[in-house]
């Protein structure tokens, strides 16, 4: 090999780092002006919304940058090698032995056609010429480490063979094998449950202490980050704009992106009513139409004429205050105090609810499932019940939210179809503003019981029709709710739409891949809200939306739902966003209701078991935020195989005896409308420690630091 | 803001429509593959249209006793005999002009049996992917019995049965072609029917149809596109085959494979006579097949 | 796995039985016409309903059908109108000889389109992926009828290094072979190369590839142990269904250079309404065609693990 390791150097050095795409419309700078050193067994993250170039720097330390990408200037030291001069040969010697990649998608990255023994066990054989069973028992052995249940069985397994959650042990185990020296971990926890989650994110957490392994870790969500990382870069549009230590960066965020992104995202302080979040205005702008200056500048309240928009802004240290390892990218950071300003927006009054409008009534929804093996056909079990939904009781008053909160598998979505008329329910009552509609599928309701429920839905790239105008899309659902049947009537109520939903109205013409997912988030907002619903049903549609826009998005839904008092059916897997908006919660496992109440009976003490691990795993943005650390065995059962009792019963870390697997828990009642369905008594569940402790005011540390 | 100005927006016209239809085919300019297939089209289309122009001779007279090699300069001809640029065949035709005019009947009947052929598929591939269930099975069943067919098996005995007329000829098209159409467009359709905007045309309770037509179809239309030059080049080809097998359009009428089944015999002597229209057929194939890798490249670009 | 193999089996079966009926629909319900072709335009009628009687024509449909389809599995496919012979003599040697062209076209094929398939697919966009798309697009458009008509006059009319026909009538003879096998090999190698192409180049672009080659393994490694395992599933049932395309271009190949085929037979008899050849040919077409597409179907399923093991 024609490089020597510097063993006393940094083990990343990156210094003025720009690099460029090149594409059709020409050269497109990605990142810009990048530093960053990395020491041994350190932890960095790396935060930012999807486009800010967080991701291309990962790619270009493992100088992996496809065809079209090109390091313009600076360089990047790897334990004082320059990695831009390295051949391909020499890279493949450091890649996978020195430095190692985790990726979003676990189940893309591994070959689906090689056994996972296979593909860990190569590494070793590649990079230190290990025979076939030396490799072997070291990967068993990784795999332990990874606390991988059964290493031998998954070392014989394929990949579609195992959970997501343990595909990504596995992705993991495959990083440390040879043990590198850093690590680069590129969101990898996005594509799993919170539960799930949880779990990789202590395992993370626990490498560099255990293996002395230093990590970049990249991600878009800073709760992650502060449960992660040592110290914190902040990116917007290829740029850094604030660097520093968790604790300094959390407590004293100084560039106003930094402090506009705490302000979009739902803290357990925040509440909807007394301090709304603060979305940032405007969007992130094209790479190729960057403004002059400051990249955040036509977002920034603290925009100045003739100072920002002016020449290239540096990083400057942050010095006072208790600041440690600090740098911001603002030429006003000095001046900007973001006490003086209204803390929170304008605060409203709470929300009067009115009449009942949706009463659910021991609903149930079964599919059937054929199964079509041997075994199955011969001792006649060939057909099984999937119980999508399960008992599911409750009911939401005129301009109340109702949230439903679940993991993947817990029959959120197919409740959603049965209101909606997708499907039909197998028994009980769905009863919307008194009628029963739980055996009508929507052909056979009345148009304008159909524009009283309506939805809006997950992912902003599909909501949309691609090839119609968003103006025809709209009008035609005024149309066909019967709401206006002249032509110009209905052209006058899709632009007041518009208005209401804040865009221009010569979006009437445009076509759907003309407008930024927030824009067509907001367009199918307005096609619910077109047909005057008592009801809408809003299934995740913020999850896929970056949390400046997501703030946005929501806040508007919940100003439109204030002014039209309209009840809002809101299905999340996210309790952050949940606590934020929600009055009332249900917290569904597996097709049945764990637990449902107000949301600060949700929040607080008795918990299920369930919603306490749920409330455990979400990670929050605050680092004085403490919490209870409470960690689930196991995966998620298969909805065609649930357990027999307790459906939680698998993996729930009180499970109290053999009563939890054999027998349906009995629905308690904490208060009235706070039901908990456990066998544990109630007086048991009230002892329970609050998962969550949020400091007082007056204890936070800036608040200290101010007053002295 | 917006509200100042009630509904200044200028009204959209079916001009503004056709403009755009318009913007999209100047995409094409991208691609010199689709230009060069889109340019080889368009000549054998003009060819088509202005073949009584075009055509120095009547293509089914009888010109000459004897047959005569393509003109080359200096070539020596008998007093008074006129020249033929591309020769005469066996019985003394212009090649030249039976080739003119044969490029109408490709360009008629080959649109025309691809037009049909889609209606049927694209209307059971939508019923196929859209309802699923026992009318997919149905459906799908039967295309995969009429796909098991080797195509070609499937044309001789269809056409020896019912005989070689243009009719004939373009039904058996249509029965062989439109399964393999509903397979794609079911495929599609699978695929788009899980869309949100499909959920939420449902969700408003609007007609299967209207669903598959309005909300299904329109976003389906690129690969279908794409897949229709592939076939027009196939069903040429197809044309083409069959005329060269003797099971084409029934003489006198130029019809390319016709031109060469009619000469084969002789073409070791004369290979003027099989090659022009082999050419001419090879190369309106080429044009669609062109066209299609052009507008599949500018399509996968965004 | 076995469940999905018997039903495959069960399928082809069932797809035979109904192309029978259709078959034996479309060629024998007018039993009148049926009298005529076997015993010419010339007989009489009372020749013709004596006919019919001796070979029970006048018993009902469905025991005729069941009648001629036990025949038929049996091995009995009736006697050439043409040929005054039994069909089954004349059907299987030149069957022989269809797949001895048929299996030069494909030795020769298959390594080829692999190998240029996978090249192209390997560096996508490249000069000589360019090249290889442009060359198989070019080649797919010339049927088959016509690369016969150029092959010939270059290298039997100019160059007069080959025979112009390829009766084989003198025995076995290479060169008679080697036209034709270029005809077909030329048209069908493109559509195998690019869906090869298509299948590598989608594999390049996949995570896992990604993974392998971040992991430091030799590239080689990356694209024998990685790329290759998936990216040939889909060729392998291109390959298989290319079988059924090859029954049809062996009509127009052995029609064109006069080769005594399989396609040329069925051809003739459709020519001149031999209608028991017919069935036989269509039959035995249909049965190729089928059993390779199930071969191919099971196939598919064994190569990839994510359906085998689910």
């Amino acid at each position: 090999m024609a490089f020597k390791f510097d063993e006393g150097a940094p083990v990343l050095e990156i210094k003025d780092l720009n690099l460029s795409y090149w594409t059709r419309a020409g050269e497109i700078p990605a990142v810009i002006d990048f530093s960053l050193t990395v020491h041994k067994g350190e932890s960095i993250g790396l935060v930012g919304e999807s486009g800010c170039g967080k991701s291309t720097v990962a790619m270009a330390i493992m100088q992996y940058m496809g065809s079209n990408g090109t390091i313009k200037s600076g360089s990047i030291k790897f334990k004082g090698v320059e990695l831009t001069e390295l051949n391909e040969e020499e890279l493949r010697h450091l890649r996978g032995k020195h430095i190692s990649m985790i990726y979003q998608e676990p189940f893309a990255a591994l070959n689906p056609s090689l056994t996972l023994g296979n593909q860990l066990k190569e590494v070793l054989i590649t990079h230190e010429d290990l025979s076939g069973a030396e490799a072997y028992d070291r990967a068993v052995q990784m795999l332990t480490d990874v606390r991988l249940p059964d290493p031998e069985r998954v070392m014989a397994a394929y990949p579609h063979q195992i959970s997501g959650g343990q595909q990504q042990r596995v992705v993991i185990a495959m990083g440390l094998m040879s043990s590198p020296s850093l690590l680069l971990l590129d969101e990898p926890t996005t594509a799993l449950d919170v539960t799930v989650e949880a779990g990789i994110t202590k395992l993370i957490a626990e490498i560099s202490r255990k293996f002395g392994t230093s990590q970049i870790y990249i991600s878009h969500n800073l709760g992650l980050i502060l449960e992660v990382c040592d110290r914190v870069f902040v990116m917007y549009s290829g740029e850094v704009v604030e660097e520093g230590t968790i604790n300094s960066l959390f407590t004293w965020p100084k560039h106003p992106y930094t402090h506009g992104l705490f302000g979009c995202i739902p803290l357990p302080t925040a509440d909807k009513n007394a301090s709304p979040l603060q979305p940032i205005p405007g969007q992130l702008p094209l790479p190729h139409e960057r403004p002059p200056g400051c990249n955040f500048g036509p977002r920034c309240d603290f925009f100045q004429d003739g100072r920002c928009d002016r020449g290239v802004v540096g990083m400057d240290s942050v010095t006072g205050t208790s600041a440690t390892d600090h740098r911001v990218r603002c030429v006003r950071w000095t001046e900007i105090d973001y006490g003086a300003e209204v803390a929170h927006g304008e605060a409203k009054q709470p929300m009067e609810f009115g009449d009942t409008v949706l009463e659910v009534d021991n609903m149930q929804k079964y599919y059937e499932v054929h199964d079509r093996s041997i075994a199955a056909i011969i001792s006649g079990e060939s057909v099984k019940f999937v119980k999508a939904n399960e008992a599911i009781n409750f009911s939401a008053r005129e301009g109340e939210t109702v949230a439903i909160v679940g993991e993947s598998g817990c029959g959120k979505s197919t409740f959603a179809k049965v209101l909606m008329g997708l499907e039909t329910a197998t028994e009980g009552a769905v009863r919307h503003e008194g009628k029963d509609i739980a055996e009508i599928p929507v052909r056979e309701r009345d148009p304008k019981q159909i524009g009283k429920l309506q939805m809006v839905f997950q992912n902003p790239f599909d909501t949309l029709n691609p090839s119609h105008t968003v103006g025809g899309q709209i009008a035609r659902v005024i149309k066909k709710f019967g709401v206006e049947q002249d032509k110009d009537k209905i052209r006058d109520r899709v632009m007041k739409l518009l208005d209401i939903v804040k865009l221009p109205r010569d979006f009437y013409y445009r076509r759907p891949r003309q407008l930024s997912g927030g824009q067509k988030q907001r367009i199918g907002i307005a096609r619910a809200f077109a047909g005057n619903p008592s009801m809408v049903i809003a299934d995740e549609p913020v999850s896929a939306l970056d949390v400046s826009v997501a703030a946005a998005v929501t806040e508007l839904l919940m100003e439109i739902q204030r002014e039209h008092k309209t009840t809002l059916l809101f299905i999340s897997h996210d309790l952050s966003v949940v606590r934020y908006l929600a009055d009332r919660i249900v917290v569904m496992y597996l097709g049945q209701i764990m637990e449902r109440g107000t949301t600060t009976e949700i929040f607080d003490p008795p918990y299920h078991p369930y919603t306490e691990a749920l409330l455990s795993a979400v990670p929050i943005a605050d680092p004085e935020v403490t919490k209870r650390e409470i960690l689930l065995e196991g995966n998620l059962p298969s909805v065609l195989n649930p357990p027999k009792g307790c459906p939680f019963s698998t993996r729930c870390p009180r499970k109290i005896g053999k009563i939890c697997d054999e027998d349906r828990p009995p629905v308690q009642m904490a208060s009235e409308g706070h039901a908990i369905a456990c066998h544990i008594p109630l007086e048991e569940l009230r002892r329970v420690e609050p998962v969550i402790r949020v400091p007082q005011e007056d204890e936070r540390v800036h608040v200290k630091e101010a007053s002295a | 803001m917006a509200n100042s100005t009630t509904t200044t927006l200028p009204a959209q016209t079916t001009g503004a429509a056709l403009m755009r239809a318009l913007k999209s085919f100047a995409l094409l300019r991208e691609s010199w593959v689709g230009m060069f297939g889109a340019g080889i089209i368009l000549l054998w289309a003009l060819m088509a249209i202005f073949a009584p122009l075009l055509a120095p001779y009547e293509p089914n007279a009888t010109l000459l006793a004897y047959q005569r090699p393509p003109w080359w300069p200096g070539m020596e001809v008998a007093e008074g005999t006129p020249t033929f640029l591309l020769g005469t065949d066996h019985v003394g035709r212009d090649i030249l002009s039976r080739i003119v005019y044969g490029s109408q009947t490709v360009l008629i009947y080959a649109p025309l049996a691809t037009f049909c052929a889609y209606a049927v598929g694209i209307l059971m591939g939508l019923a196929a992917g859209y309802y699923r269930g026992w009318v997919d099975d149905v459906l799908s069943r039967i295309a995969d019995i009429i796909l098991s067919f080797p195509v070609l098996v499937l044309y001789v005995i269809i056409i020896a049965t019912f005989g070689a007329s243009p009719v004939n000829i373009v039904v058996a098209i249509i029965f062989a072609s439109s399964p393999g159409i509903m397979r794609i467009v079911r495929g599609l359709v699978l695929d788009l029917r899980n869309r949100d905007y499909v959920a939420a045309a449902q969700t408003r309770g609007e007609s299967s149809w209207r669903i598959m037509l309005v909300e299904i179809l329109p976003n389906a239309r690129g690969p279908l596109i794409v897949d229709a030059c592939l076939r027009l080049g196939y069903v040429i080809i197809t044309i083409g085959v069959l005329g060269f097998l003797g099971l084409g359009m029934p003489p006198p009428d130029p019809d390319w494979g016709g031109m060469v089944n009619e000469t084969r015999q002789i073409a070791l002597a004369f290979p003027h006579m099989t090659l022009f229209p082999c050419i001419a057929i090879s190369s309106l194939i080429l044009g669609f097949n062109l066209l299609a890798d052009g507008l599949r490249e500018i399509s996968l670009r965004d | 796995m076995l469940i999905f193999v018997l039903k495959r089996i069960g399928f082809m079966l069932l797809t035979m039985v109904v192309v029978s009926i259709l078959l034996f629909l479309l060629l024998e319900i007018d039993i009148r016409g049926v009298a005529t072709m076997v015993l010419g335009p010339y007989s009489s009628e009372e020749q013709r309903d004596i006919w019919l009687q001796q070979n029970g024509y006048l018993d009902p449909l469905y025991e005729r059908y069941l009648r001629w389809l036990g025949n038929f599995v049996t091995g009995d496919f009736g006697e050439s109108i043409r040929f005054k012979t039994p069909v089954s003599e004349i059907l299987w040697p030149r069957l022989w000889n269809t797949a001895i062209l048929g299996f030069w076209t494909f030795a020769v094929m298959i390594p080829i389109s692999l190998i240029l398939g996978i090249l192209a697919g390997m560096n996508e966009g490249s000069k000589l992926d360019r090249s290889i798309s442009v060359t198989s697009i070019i080649t797919t458009s010339v049927p088959e009828f016509a690369s016969a008509v150029f092959l010939s006059t270059i290298f039997v009319f100019w160059w007069k290094l080959l025979p112009g026909t390829s009766s084989m009538s003198d025995g076995f003879n290479f060169r008679e072979l080697m036209l034709p096998v270029m005809v077909l090999v030329i048209y069908d190698f493109g559509y195998v190369a690019r869906m090869t192409r298509a299948s590598m180049a989608e594999v390049m672009t996949t995570h896992y590839i990604r993974t392998a080659v971040l992991k430091g393994l030799p590239y080689r490694k990356v694209i024998l142990k990685h790329a290759l395992r998936n990216a040939l599933i889909a060729p392998f049932t291109v390959i298989m269904l290319q079988i059924n395309w090859l029954l049809s271009g062996v009509i127009v190949v052995e029609f064109a250079f006069a080769y005594k085929g399989f396609g040329a037979l069925l051809l003739e008899a459709s020519l001149t309404s031999d209608i028991f050849m017919i069935e036989a040919c269509a039959m035995v077409a249909v049965f190729v065609a089928v059993a390779t597409q199930t071969i191919a179907d099971v196939g598919y399923t064994y190569l990839n693990p994510r359906i085998r093991f689910s």
